[in-house]
């Protein structure tokens, strides 16, 4: 860029401004996104009096945790005041066997669909692909059926099992894009050598997987913790995911609102997630590209 | 294609017939790839399609509270249109979708322009930009509805400080509301389109862009020509997933405003919900989940029609 010296001699004062304007705006943008989650920590940290009386962007004067422990052990959600902790349980429970399920019939999937290809595999991955963008209310009515009938209505178990069938959708599709890029000569050099199907995904396949293993279990943990519309479909009472029962717990008019309260269990809900994205980020922006871009 | 060319000369190896090669073994070689995938295509088969085909028979009937098998024809399809909520449903989801689409896309390919300019700390700001997207749409709800509330939230800061004519009471006016949704719909997934935009934008050829700079090309005729045109793909991607999330909004709304003030900001996710569970109206249910899913099938088939043809020639 030969005329590029001239040029920036001729307006740093113009370029200088135009820096300065541009970090500005990023700064502004920086805090209309934290905004929200700073006020929620501040608020959370303050006591009744202090929220009615002082003014919510300030930062608390004593800082108190007595929200975040009535918020994890007392609250009362509908008639239970057990605070959110058996239904972050719940949620645990309802994550941990769905995302590890689902991402094991994914990779099994994907390896199959690209490295063994069969008659008709493309309209079996078409099929399995249109179904990561069914709106899930075309299925709320049969499944709530289908659980009462194998007996797991508003159960854990039962979330397990619709996050599992809901989630292979999209982790087959997050393997099969990934395996398809690895060279076929990998699988054709192993069978020659007399390698399974089996003994080639242990061996070979998956060794050479472990990103993509990243951003799927981080995709689905992501979808599964947040979700909101299964549990508050196919649970009641003590089988609720902490989404339903924050959502409760804030909707529940009884008595005195104590938004401090409100705001520690909003963040709680939001903590596992959230760590997640900070630990591992560049994986979940992965997840979220692959999830849209390319069949 | 590779992968075809292995498959074929496997099938010409063992013999498709199944003369020759016998024993069990050799058939569950050839078939394991089959048996794996079975489990789920069968879930598939029950647990989409032979759902949708369910919802879309309790949609022709007279269902109430219990489903019921007896044909009533189309019926629903035309009464539905009689409701006053989902009349408010279907208006509200189009306004909603429109502009959370528009200024997510705005916003987001803004965001992505001005990081894309060598920015000191791009990595935090990038991790601020996106963290809502991590997080439920309940506590997204949670937040913005306390934010919103004018007797604590914005409302009442701006009065403190001094500014006592401000007035946002946008989340209890039954004509305003919907706009609070659009602002934490936004809030929360335009950071998504920002990090599509970006990793778009540092996939262009830089020498082209050095190249044209050199012809004497201005700014904004290299984003024009070169780059718009280059990343053009990602801009289809970022409408369909935003499409399709306006199209599914559910949690928001119920976390947001409980789709009030009355019925005010009721979508057809909501209306779906309350026939289903509140109303024992299992026939109005089905009949807006058939519809929500035809919409979506529109935009989508078409989409990933194109997107596995040209993956393929890739």
């Amino acid at each position: 860029m030969a005329n590029l010296p001239a040029q920036a001699a001729a307006d740093t004062l113009g370029a200088r401004l135009g820096r300065v304007a541009l970090y500005a705006a990023l700064g502004l943008f920086a805090l209309f996104y934290l905004m929200p989650m700073l006020v929620m920590i501040a608020t959370s940290l303050k006591d009744v009096e202090e929220i009615r009386s002082g003014s919510l962007l300030a930062w608390p004067q004593s800082v108190s945790l007595d929200a975040w422990r009535y918020a994890w052990s007392e609250a009362c959600i509908g008639v239970e005041c057990t605070g959110l902790a058996p239904y972050f349980r719940n949620s645990v429970l309802m994550a941990v066997p769905a995302v590890l399920l689902s991402s094991l019939f994914g990779a099994l999937n994907g390896y199959a669909l690209t490295k063994w290809r069969f008659r008709g595999a493309n309209v079996v991955f078409g099929m399995l692909l249109f179904g990561s963008f069914i709106p899930f209310q075309v299925v709320l009515l049969p499944m709530s059926q289908t659980l009462g009938f194998l007996g797991l209505a508003s159960s854990v178990p039962g979330l397990v099992l619709v996050h599992t069938v809901y989630g292979i959708a999209f982790t087959t599709l997050f393997f099969r894009n990934y395996y398809v890029t690895l060279p076929d000569d990998l699988v054709k050099a192993a069978t020659i050598d007399g390698a399974g199907f089996f003994t080639i995904f242990w061996r070979i396949i998956l060794p050479l997987s472990p990103s993509i293993i990243v951003v799927t279990v981080i995709w689905q943990f992501t979808q599964i913790w947040n979700d909101f519309l299964f549990g508050a479909s196919f649970t009641s009472g003590g089988a609720q995911p902490v989404t339903v029962a924050l959502n409760n717990l804030v909707n529940t008019t009884t008595g005195v609102k104590l938004y401090n309260v409100d705001m520690a269990a909003a963040i709680i809900a939001a903590l596992p997630t959230l760590l997640v994205y900070i630990v591992a980020g560049r994986y979940f922006v992965r997840g979220l590209t692959a999830g849209s871009v390319k069949g | 294609m590779p992968a075809d060319a292995v498959a074929s000369a496997r099938a010409a190896d063992t013999g498709d017939a199944g003369a020759g090669d016998a024993g069990a073994r050799g058939w569950l070689q050839r078939h394991l790839s089959k048996l794996v995938v079975a489990p789920s295509f069968a879930a598939a088969l029950i647990f989409f399609y032979g759902f949708i085909l369910w919802t879309v028979i309790i949609s022709l009937t007279g269902s109430r509270m219990l489903p019921s098998y007896e044909i009533v024809g189309f019926e629903n399809y035309v009464n539905i249109w009689r409701l006053s909520r989902w009349e408010t449903a279907v208006e509200n989801l189009f306004l909603f979708g429109v502009l959370f689409m528009g200024l997510s896309m705005a916003l987001g390919c803004l965001l992505a322009v001005l990081l894309d300019q060598r920015i000191r700390a791009e990595g935090a700001l990038r991790t601020i930009y996106l963290y809502p997207m991590a997080i439920s749409y309940i506590v997204t709800g949670t937040a913005w509805k306390w934010l919103l509330d004018p007797g604590i939230g914005l409302e009442k800061a701006m009065h403190d400080l001094g500014w006592t004519g401000f007035a946002f009471n946008w989340i209890n006016d039954p004509d305003m509301a919907i706009y609070t949704i659009v602002l934490a719909a936004v809030w929360q997934a335009s950071g998504f389109v920002m990090a599509m935009v970006l990793a778009a934008l540092r996939g262009v050829d830089d020498e082209i862009i050095k190249a044209a700079w050199l012809d004497g090309a201005s700014l904004a005729n290299i984003y024009r020509r070169i780059i718009i045109p280059t990343i053009r793909p990602v801009f289809l991607s970022a409408f369909v997933i935003l499409m399709h999330l306006a199209i599914k909004t559910f949690d928001l709304v119920m976390a947001l405003t409980a789709a009030g003030p009355g019925t005010a900001t009721s979508v057809p996710a909501t209306f779906m919900y309350d026939m289903a569970f509140q109303r024992d109206r299992l026939d109005f249910a089905a009949t807006s989940a058939v519809m929500m899913l035809a919409t979506v099938a529109a935009i989508i088939v078409p989409y990933l029609y194109s997107e596995i043809r040209s993956g393929k020639r890739g």
